[in-house]
């Protein structure tokens, strides 16, 4: 690239707003497939940010680069769902037909390969993202296809448009979902029916609700909206979370595609009663596709008058939606680390206390929801606490969204009334066989067939909605070792337990699963899951354990048969590392190893 | 007169005032609880988590958790130690740390706590990464085998020096501390030998050239006294904290 060139065409902000820097980079690196030195030189002088930082921040997030990338840079989503309908065949596939190794950019710069954590796509995968668009559905002719656009350089916009598709596959609905079915586009109506009661209304409704939070704590959505608005503050804050980072989750995906108005009118909800004149809504950048039409509809409701300002003809209601992009961080789904990202720096978790209600963007009180919360928020306001209330259980009321995948007939979204048993999902979506399912994601519970009686409830399962089935052909340790590897991989790198102890777990399960370690090395797993349990600093650490500690548990058979070994094994092997020095020499003879 | 508020460290009662972490009212009181990234001087950051205590039953770091009246918080027994211990050693195994050969062995709060614990070996696997030795500047070194990620010396120079020499780059293992400057070299950064910031490293991370190893072992600031009693090595003067 002519350095001239990206001087002239890198538009940079003027002095000031340092919360935009993610921004800037995400969309230098959308241009140029890298940030060049010359773009980290003048946004530090622009932005009043020292370049070492802005590196620091670069180099935090998976999809900013200081390099180039190839020109396709592609990105297999590396779940375990995707290894499960065949992901690393495909790779292997690509990679050879392009002569590019995973992991670098292919001499010429056409193409780089390489995979990236789960992409939310596990009901239509196995899938990729080229240049951070996702293409799902893959099979050998798809993958043959896309090696020989990349050789013939046919500009992404050619591509056949059918690559781009994105299934909103809704399999089942229940009250929440079957409310909005007939409703589309902007509805002045509705929003002026939402705006109408007092505040003070709305929160008792909520209340009187039970709404919980849907993004997995299950935190009481009205006592965090009254904590929020009644924190003494110059400006707050309405965000969104939209990061839906957890393995296995894909609901809030088909909701932003599918309910944008919705959950812009719980958005708005929230705003009016908490008294906000500013929401976000954070948006992981695995979900680049839903930017522009998130957009339109933004623009469509300010158009309305549904957005900016006096909403809905109510004078001095002022309230609008800015869309950041996220760039490939797990941990900033985490509210606090959200924030951060949201400020523009590296997502790393705040202390709590303080709360991001009282202390949140950029210090002020903030509300973080999920996007499901908004939406269920919504359409409580419009029919009632007690159409809510008349689903679920006593202390999880309403419904709950799953996004449901691995070996079934028809994976998808499946709404479900709180305290639907495990044996009912599984019947419904075509599971047969079920060895365990994976409920609330890699930090989720692993649940063995005895237990498929319990159900889907804060009090029981609590789950942001994650279901994964795996049937009795799996290797639940194939599970553990994806998980292992996710977290090591998204850990912050904060605190000790979870940036040491994440990769000393990865380690420990690959000498496991390769066969070399000994009940000395399960020790080891219980010992340092219980350093990481109690001592990490935030919810990604004290859970990163639990694949571990649950198939401990609920599946010591599958440790059992990988322990042939006596106490101990190194994990050192000898042999291996000989390998080396047969390269070398081409000594490959039975002469050249070392039998252990 | 409002009634003192007290909190129980073990079986010794600690009074605190309001605003007050478990830290700083067991400093204050003179009560030891091991720690790393803690310095009273910097905001709490909580990070390397030696200061692990239980208190009411959860765990919690005694350096952001604010003291609450009647909290019993378990500071000694051997369960808390030995999640100490489990710390240190990741902290070792994560780094370079060949302590014989070390300028401030002897004046390194992290072999200090090591002994304290009795930690007797670093248990896990050595990950043996490979850094660098950055020795570019004429008065200062800087060797990032030895960096525990405790960011005092980020912080220092952040809130402190108004410098921002230091900061960290990347993310979970990849973690590392990084050098603001042109070259990423510290001999090109403003950095000067009375910045607060090479006077807070509890390590041998930052150490000052020129001399070295000049207290010969009996002498040295952890040799006669646990850390217990002597405290963090960037309380003492310059010419004890080396070794
Ligand atoms: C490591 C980690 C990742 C998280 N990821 C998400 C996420 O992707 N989406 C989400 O809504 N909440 C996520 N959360 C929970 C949020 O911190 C927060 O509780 C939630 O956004 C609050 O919204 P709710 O009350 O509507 O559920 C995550 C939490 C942790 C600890
Ligand atoms: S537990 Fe610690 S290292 Fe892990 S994500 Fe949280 S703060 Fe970061
Ligand atoms: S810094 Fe401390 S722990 Fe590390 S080698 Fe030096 S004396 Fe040992």
């Amino acid at each position: 690239m002519d350095p001239g060139k990206i001087t002239s065409s890198i538009q940079l902000p003027g002095p000031g707003d340092s919360t935009l820097l993610l921004q800037h980079l995400v969309r230098i690196q959308a241009e140029f497939n890298y940030i060049p030195d010359k773009a980290v030189a003048d946004l530090s002088s622009s932005l009043g940010i020292p370049a070492a930082e802005i590196r620091g921040v670069i180099d935090f997030y998976s999809f900013l680069h200081l390099t180039p990338r190839g020109k396709y840079d592609i990105l297999f989503s590396d779940s375990i769902t995707d290894h499960m309908l065949g992901s690393r065949e495909l790779i292997t596939d690509l990679t050879e037909k392009l002569g590019v190794t995973v992991g670098e950019v292919r001499g010429d710069g056409r193409v780089s390969v390489d995979t990236t954590s789960c992409t939310g796509m596990c009901e239509q995968g196995p899938a990729l993202l080229v240049n951070r668009l996702a293409i799902n559905h893959l099979d050998q002719q798809r993958i043959e296809q896309i090696a020989r656009l990349i050789e013939e350089d046919v500009d992404l916009a050619d591509w056949p448009k059918e690559f781009f598709q994105i299934d909103d596959s809704i399999q089942r609905q229940d009250i929440l979902l079957s409310s909005m079915a007939s409703a589309t586009g902007a509805s002045p109506d509705t929003l002026t029916t939402l705006l109408s009661p007092e505040p003070d209304n709305v929160l008792d409704i909520l209340q009187d609700a039970g709404l919980r939070g849907r993004g997995g704590a299950g935190f009481m959505t009205a006592i965090k909206w009254r904590s929020c608005r009644d924190t003494a503050a110059e400006q707050r804050y309405v965000v969104c979370n939209a990061d839906e980072g957890e393995p296995g989750t894909f609901k809030d995906r088909v909701l932003l595609q599918r309910y944008a108005h919705q959950l812009i009118e719980g958005m708005t909800l929230c705003a009016h009663t908490i008294n906000a004149s500013k929401g976000y809504i954070y948006l992981r950048g695995e979900y680049l596709y839903l930017l522009e039409h998130l957009q339109a509809v933004l623009q469509e409701r300010r158009d309305l008058g549904l957005l900016a300002n006096n909403i809905s003809g109510k004078a001095g209601f002022d309230f609008d939606i800015d869309i950041h992009l996220g760039a490939g961080a797990y941990i900033c789904g985490e509210e606090s680390a959200l924030i951060e990202s949201l400020e523009g720096k590296r997502g790393i978790p705040r202390k709590r206390p303080p709360f991001p209600v009282t202390h949140g963007y950029k210090n002020q009180p903030t509300v973080v929801n999920n996007v499901e919360t908004f939406i269920a928020a919504s359409q409580i306001i419009l029919h009632g606490a007690e159409w809510f209330k008349g689903a679920g259980t006593e202390q999880s009321s309403g419904t709950k969204l799953l996004s449901i995948s691995g070996d079934c007939e028809r994976p998808g979204i499946y709404e479900y009334a709180f305290g639907t048993s495990i044996r009912q999902v599984l019947g419904d979506c075509g599971a047969h066989d079920t060895l365990a399912v994976q409920i609330a994601g890699a930090a989720g519970v692993t649940i063995p067939s005895e237990q498929f009686d319990r159900s889907i409830a804060f009090e029981d399962i609590s789950t942001g909605g994650s279901f994964i089935i795996f049937n009795s052909d799996r290797n639940l340790l194939d599970m553990v070792q994806n998980f292992t590897h996710f977290f090591a991989h998204e850990s912050c790198g904060f605190c000790t337990p979870c940036r040491v102890g994440s990769s000393l777990l990865k380690d420990l399960i690959d000498k496991l699963h390769a066969g070399h370690a000994g009940h000395y090395d399960i020790n080891e797993l219980n010992r340092i899951t219980i350093i990481m349990r109690d001592t990490s600093f935030c919810g990604l650490g004290a859970t990163a354990p639990n694949p571990v500690i649950q198939t401990l548990t609920n599946f010591p058979e599958i440790y059992e048969r990988q322990v042939q070994h006596t106490d101990y094994e190194p994990a050192f092997d000898l042999d291996a590392a000989l390998e080396e020095a047969r390269q070398v020499t081409h000594c490959f003879g039975p002469e050249a190893h070392i039998k252990s | 007169m409002p009634e003192q508020q007290t909190f129980k460290l073990d079986s010794k009662t600690i009074p605190f005032r309001d605003g007050d972490t478990i830290m700083d009212a067991a400093l204050r009181a003179g009560e030891y609880i091991p720690h790393l990234c803690h310095n009273p001087e910097f905001t709490p950051h909580g990070s390397c988590r030696v200061c692990v205590v239980s208190a009411n039953g959860r765990h919690v770091s005694a350096c952001t958790q604010q003291a609450m009246n009647d909290m019993e918080v378990d500071n000694r027994s051997d369960a808390i130690m030995d999640k100490r211990r489990n710390l240190l050693q990741m902290l070792f195994v994560e780094g370079n740390h060949v302590c014989p050969g070390c300028e401030k062995s002897g004046a390194c709060q992290l072999q200090a706590v090591a002994y304290y614990t009795n930690m007797l070996s670093p248990h896990y696997t050595h990950f043996f990464p490979k850094r660098s030795v950055d020795a570019s500047h004429a008065d200062i070194a800087i060797d990032f085998n030895r960096c525990i990620l405790c960011e005092l010396c980020v912080r220092a120079s952040r809130d402190v020096d108004r410098k921002n020499i230091f900061s960290i780059s990347g993310r979970g293992i990849k973690a590392r501390l990084v050098i603001n400057s042109d070259t990423g070299k510290l001999g090109d950064s403003d950095l000067t030998a009375t910045d607060k910031a090479v006077h807070v490293c509890p390590v041998g991370a930052i150490l000052p050239k020129h001399r070295g190893y000049d207290k010969p072992i009996g002498e040295r600031l952890y040799d006669r006294q646990p850390v217990s009693q002597v405290g963090d090595v960037a309380a003492h003067d310059e010419d004890d904290n080396h070794g």
